[in-house]
């Protein structure tokens, strides 16, 4: 990484708690909640960065993932509210270890067949296919009347986090920007690893990569499943959040929007996702205060990244990136 | 006779109509230079393809090492030892010249499903490639990414990318294109060396390399190999004159 990445890197990672601090010493709860939001999608959006930015794998799928760990969060949590056990005899819980760990599982238990068959195809087949893989668990959630169906699902009280007061929000946000660290730590050391290798490679050049021995099938079958478990986990943190889950997180509009954040703050850089959910959240909030239309406006910038500058708001901040 | 490393029995593929490999059967044997050439859209390219495992044949069979590789993947024979550089250099554009070759060091040694070193402080990957590119003479530029290298120099770590997978054969198609006279002459020189570590395909049209080089040639036309022998068989042959040397023989 360049030092001008790095820079640009630690002054984004310094601001975001620096805002939330701000916040809590002025009493503004809203803003606070406003900073968790942008370190939860950021967390998805590390997720998805890993096959989308890594591997070029544009998945339209994410959504699932997200929306898999945020029903684990509410049926683990429901459960547990109604003392029902859940299927198998398992109980539900409002331990948010557990509940992460669950939804981190049932998200790589579901993205490794979805990989095993999406992954078969490339280019505009790969997009379809992941986005009805996804399709088909939205429409399974808006149907099971059990879990809320189309109205989704409350979350009566935030989960528990052992030694931290999950129901303070500055304390929340402390927490979830402790796993965006941990999950962006993750990302830094699987880009410079040998894997990491050989699915950057798989993105530039899947004949060469094939040639040298390394098939860039299960390559990215690895990556989109690490990729689908660091969304659940995001997922599940965002259903604490809102102590609400809903099918909307399913939705294709979810997927859209977690490639928007991607591409935005610069696919493949360490610190894009973070660039891309503030900008993401900050434009949500500004300009969605003053106008209805202000997914327009986002049209409109996302329309100057594509054009003018490819390597997102990173790209601007840090210039190309460097591959050693 | 040495058994050979590389079989190749009556191998057959067509585009359509076009028939551009047609029941062709050729070896490869061991510390031996066999060039291939023919006029373009013979079908060179595509046999190479065939052998390295990017297009299925028809019919026919490939075996490798004794072993019918027919049904493997590109992978899987690159695993066992089938090292081929692309008639159109192929590489990956945004790693640097010694990042390319330290990936196929990384091939060589096995897993890739190594999650939290980081490869740039791994000596058991760079130092091989740079031995490598100083081999080739591309030390100064290991740090280029491979999409700012000249021609030359792509061509050159084409070469290097083959090497550092200690294949058991290479296939090389066309490694002298557009390297000029001077670049021709180094790089022959260097072939030459090159067949004591493992024998080597070559597709090539550059005459006077093939000449100086080859053990054995094979003239391939319209998917069929017309004529197969050594150098002075080849240049003699009235047929293969006709249909490729002309004035060149
Ligand atoms: N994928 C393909 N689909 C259809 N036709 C093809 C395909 N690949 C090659 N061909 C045709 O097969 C024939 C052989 O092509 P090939 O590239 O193998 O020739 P070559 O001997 O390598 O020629 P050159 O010396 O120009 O590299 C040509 O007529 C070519 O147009
Ligand atoms: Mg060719």
């Amino acid at each position: 990484m360049s030092p001008r990445e790095k820079a640009a890197t630690l002054a984004l990672l310094a601001l975001l708690p620096a805002a939330a601090l701000a916040a809590l010493l002025l009493g503004e709860t809203f803003y606070i909640t406003l900073a968790t939001r942008i370190a939860v999608l950021a967390l998805a959006a590390v997720g998805l960065n890993i096959a989308l930015g890594l591997g070029g794998l544009v998945s339209f799928g994410h959504a699932a993932f997200f929306g898999l760990g945020g029903y684990a969060a509410g049926v683990l949590a429901t459960n547990a509210f109604n003392a029902e056990p859940l299927a198998f005899g398992l109980a539900g819980t409002t331990s948010m270890p557990a509940i992460s760990l669950v939804a981190v599982l049932l998200c790589g238990l579901v993205a490794l067949p979805i990989g095993l068959v999406s992954l078969r195809t490339s280019g505009v087949y790969f997009i379809m296919i992941t986005l009805a893989f996804a399709q088909m668990i939205y429409y399974f959630a808006i149907s099971w009347p059990a879990y809320g169906g189309e109205d989704g699902l409350s979350i009566y009280v935030r989960n528990a986090f052992p030694g931290v007061e999950t129901a303070k929000p500055f304390s929340f946000f402390v927490l979830v920007f402790a796993l965006l660290l941990a999950a962006l730590a993750l990302f830094h050391r699987l880009q410079a690893s040998r894997f990491g290798a050989a699915l950057e490679a798989s993105r530039q050049n899947p004949v060469r990569l094939a040639a040298l021995g390394i098939s860039p099938f299960s390559i990215r079958l690895v990556a989109f499943v690490l990729s689908a478990m660091v969304t659940g986990l995001a997922g599940a943190l965002f259903a604490d959040l809102n102590r609400f889950v809903s099918p909307s997180m399913l939705s294709w509009h979810m997927s859209g929007e977690l490639i928007v954040l991607v591409i935005l703050g610069g696919k493949g850089r360490l610190a894009g996702p973070l660039a891309g959910a503030a900008l993401y959240v900050a434009f949500e909030h500004v300009l969605g205060g003053l106008t209805e239309r202000w997914q327009f406006f986002l049209g409109l910038v996302l329309l100057a990244v594509v054009f003018l500058a490819r390597g997102g708001l990173i790209g601007l901040l840090a210039g190309r990136p460097r591959h050693g | 006779m040495a058994e050979p490393v590389l079989a190749v029995d009556r191998l057959e593929k067509a585009f359509g109509a076009l028939k551009a490999t047609n029941g062709v059967s050729l070896d490869l044997r061991p510390g031996e230079i066999h060039a291939l050439i023919g006029p373009n859209g013979a079908g060179k390219s595509t046999l190479i393809n065939q052998i390295a495992g990017a297009l299925a044949p028809d019919a026919g069979t490939i075996r490798f090492l004794g072993r019918d590789v027919t049904a493997l993947s590109t992978a899987a024979r690159a695993r066992l030892g089938l090292a081929r550089t692309f008639q159109v250099s192929s590489l990956l554009p945004d790693f640097s010249a010694l990042r390319n070759i330290m990936l196929a060091a990384q091939a060589r040694q096995g897993s890739s499903l190594r999650f939290l070193r980081p490869v740039l402080s791994d000596r058991t990957l760079t130092e091989p490639a740079m031995a490598i590119l100083a081999r080739v003479g591309l030390t100064a530029r290991a740090d280029v990414p491979a999409a700012e290298l000249s021609h030359g120099e792509r061509r050159q770590l084409e070469i290097a990318v083959a090497l550092a997978m200690q294949p058991k054969a290479f296939l090389l198609d066309e490694p002298m294109a557009g390297m000029g006279p001077e670049g021709s002459k180094t790089l022959t020189a260097f072939l030459d060396g090159l067949r004591q570590e493992a024998p080597i395909l070559l597709v090539e049209h550059d005459m006077d390399a093939v000449f100086a080089l080859a053990d054995r040639v094979s003239v391939l036309v319209y998917g069929q190999v017309i004529a197969s022998g050594s150098v002075a068989e080849i240049r003699s042959d009235p047929e293969v004159r006709r249909a490729y040397l002309g004035d060149a023989a």
